[in-house]
């Protein structure tokens, strides 16, 4: 069984935000809220680098564990998905999140959050697969399609890598030995506990 | 037309030398690494000033960059302190409830079992009555206690409700009853902040140390011995009380503010910090007010009346609270009445 996995190769983001766009379009991700988004370090500076970031969909997801009413769940290809019919937006999955990717459409008084919104690897939710209710609360279902996500497929330097987790340490591995430079595979080690060898 | 015929014979020659002048690109069958090049055309080694994920994580806290989007939330790379969370949330803080709350319930259970409920013996009960909380006092500790326990049950929720109530009511009813209990948690936190702060302006005065308190506190105020060592209008016991009500509300409170208005005074990391404080202030004023609560009905006869009519028997206060009642009764010879009922008759 493939376990799927994200890498952004950071030598190759070119800060395009095509990733934004294409999952910000194809799910009608509403206003305020940012499943995927390009963060740049050291701008403007030599050696600036840009990362695309969403949920990395981790093994032994921090988030699922400190969930209250345990509405988190992994599927069979290791994506993590969540149901928003039990979320209750009390915020703790961002709090123990390495890397930011829960949102909340910030409705309502003293802080209720609403139903927390993340990415879903294109794998839509709990909803039977291709349904309008599922497209309507989560977004579209690609994985179910057979496809990758979006935000990879429209990658336009080919740095947003997505699919099984060996394959593209292997396509990242060839790349880095082939140009002879690369910063690794940015946080990797905090989502799957695994590094690339090179 | 001839010299329009001469301009475009100029500019054609012009362009086909600065197309000769161009060199051909590279045909060759793919990329060259660096390495073998002869390298950028700057001279510089494009890795090199490159930053790495370990240099950060030595370097920064937290990996923040720069976004377009408006929310500064969203510029966190990564924050490795979320592990800390998680481990604190899941490991730490169920342990600490589990500990203090149950720890206070086997306690009390064996403290009823061994000396059981203190009664009135020795103690003449004279019919006479004296105010020891007036309307007011009443209403205010009422309405923090309902708060309280309100706040209580539904905070223990976040912890417990998965690992106890879940199995119970399945994903769907628990669910719904987490969602209730988070508004009831965030509702009822104003009543309970405005109780405590008329609670402690109310009562700070009769709060503050005394001599009779460490002698109090050796005795364990007679709750073994039988004897009853002399107390002002609060015992140290009642102080102690008092004292965690106070600073453990106010931590709760603070806590809680910054938690009512996220990411409005602190960053992502302060508010990990207000979970920690208004998890483990909430875990042990819990253990605390569940000992109060046992003291003032089951655990000792007549305490229940103070704060439930207001008026308490004056024997019973002449012997738990001597200091007090003497000096209410020269109060009521300089004329403050003494209780309701009591009033009529002090003057035989």
């Amino acid at each position: 069984m493939a376990r799927m996995k994200f890498l952004c190769d950071a030598d190759r983001c070119i800060e395009c935000n095509a990733c934004v766009t294409a999952c910000k379009n194809e799910h009608e991700v509403p206003w305020g809220i940012n499943r995927r988004r390009v963060i740049t370090l050291n701008d403007g500076r030599p050696g600036e680098r840009s990362v695309s970031m969403a949920c990395m969909h981790c093994t032994d997801a921090p988030c699922a564990a400190v969930c209250p009413v345990d509405c988190f769940y992994t599927t069979a290809d290791a994506v993590v998905l969540h149901s928003k019919e039990l979320c209750i937006g009390c915020g703790y999955c961002f709090y123990a999140c390495p890397f930011g990717a829960p949102q909340y459409p910030n409705v309502g008084n003293f802080g209720s959050r609403g139903k927390m919104d993340k990415c879903t690897y294109c794998a839509g939710g709990p909803a039977p697969d291709n349904s309008e209710a599922e497209f309507a609360a989560y977004g579209r279902n690609r994985l179910a399609e057979g496809k990758l996500p979006l935000c990879a497929e429209m990658c336009s330097t080919k740095s947003l890598l997505a699919g099984d987790g060996e394959i593209i340490a292997q396509i990242y591995r060839t790349r880095v030995l082939q140009r002879g430079y690369g910063t690794s595979a940015w946080g990797w080690q905090t989502a799957y506990r695994e590094t690339i060898a090179i | 037309m001839g010299r329009i015929g001469a301009f475009l014979r100029l500019g054609l020659t012009l362009c086909a030398l600065v197309l000769i002048a161009t060199p051909a690109p590279a045909q060759h069958g793919r990329d060259v690494p660096p390495s073998a090049a002869t390298g950028a055309p700057s001279g510089a080694n494009p890795t090199a000033q490159a930053v790495t994920e370990e240099q950060l994580f030595r370097e920064m806290r937290k990996l923040e960059g720069r976004v377009t989007i408006p929310d500064s939330k969203a510029a966190i790379l990564q924050q490795p302190q979320g592990r800390d969370y998680r481990a604190f949330h899941e490991g730490v803080l169920p342990w600490i409830g589990g500990i203090v709350v149950l720890g206070m319930l086997v306690a009390l259970i064996a403290f009823y079992l061994y000396r059981g409920r203190i009664t009135l013996e020795g103690v003449e009960e004279t019919g006479v009555k004296i105010t020891r909380f007036n309307a007011f006092e009443r209403f205010t500790h009422w309405m923090t206690a309902v708060s309280f326990i309100v706040l209580a049950l539904t905070g223990l929720n976040y912890v417990f409700g998965k690992r106890l109530l879940f199995p119970l009511l399945g994903p769907d009813a628990f669910a719904s009853w987490s969602q209730w209990a988070k508004y009831a948690h965030n509702a009822f936190a104003w009543p309970f902040m405005i109780g405590l702060a008329l609670m402690i302006v109310m009562w700070i005065k009769d709060n503050l140390p005394q001599r009779g308190d460490g002698t109090w506190l050796r005795q364990f105020g007679g709750f073994m011995s039988g004897r009853h060592p002399p107390a002002g209008r609060f015992n140290a016991g009642q102080k102690l009380i008092f004292w965690a009500v106070a600073l453990g509300g106010l931590a709760l409170a603070g806590s809680g503010l910054v938690m009512l208005f996220p990411f409005t005074t602190f960053d992502i990391n302060g508010m990990q910090i207000a979970q920690y404080v208004h998890g483990i202030a909430g875990m042990l004023l819990t253990a605390v007010i569940i000992a109060h609560i046992y003291i003032g009905t089951l655990g000792m006869e007549g305490a229940y009346n103070a704060m439930g009519t207001g008026e308490v028997d004056l024997g019973w206060a002449k012997t738990h609270h001597s200091l007090w009642v003497s000096s209410q009764q020269r109060r009521a010879e300089r004329g403050t009445p003494l209780g309701r009922r009591a009033g009529a008759q002090m003057g035989r």
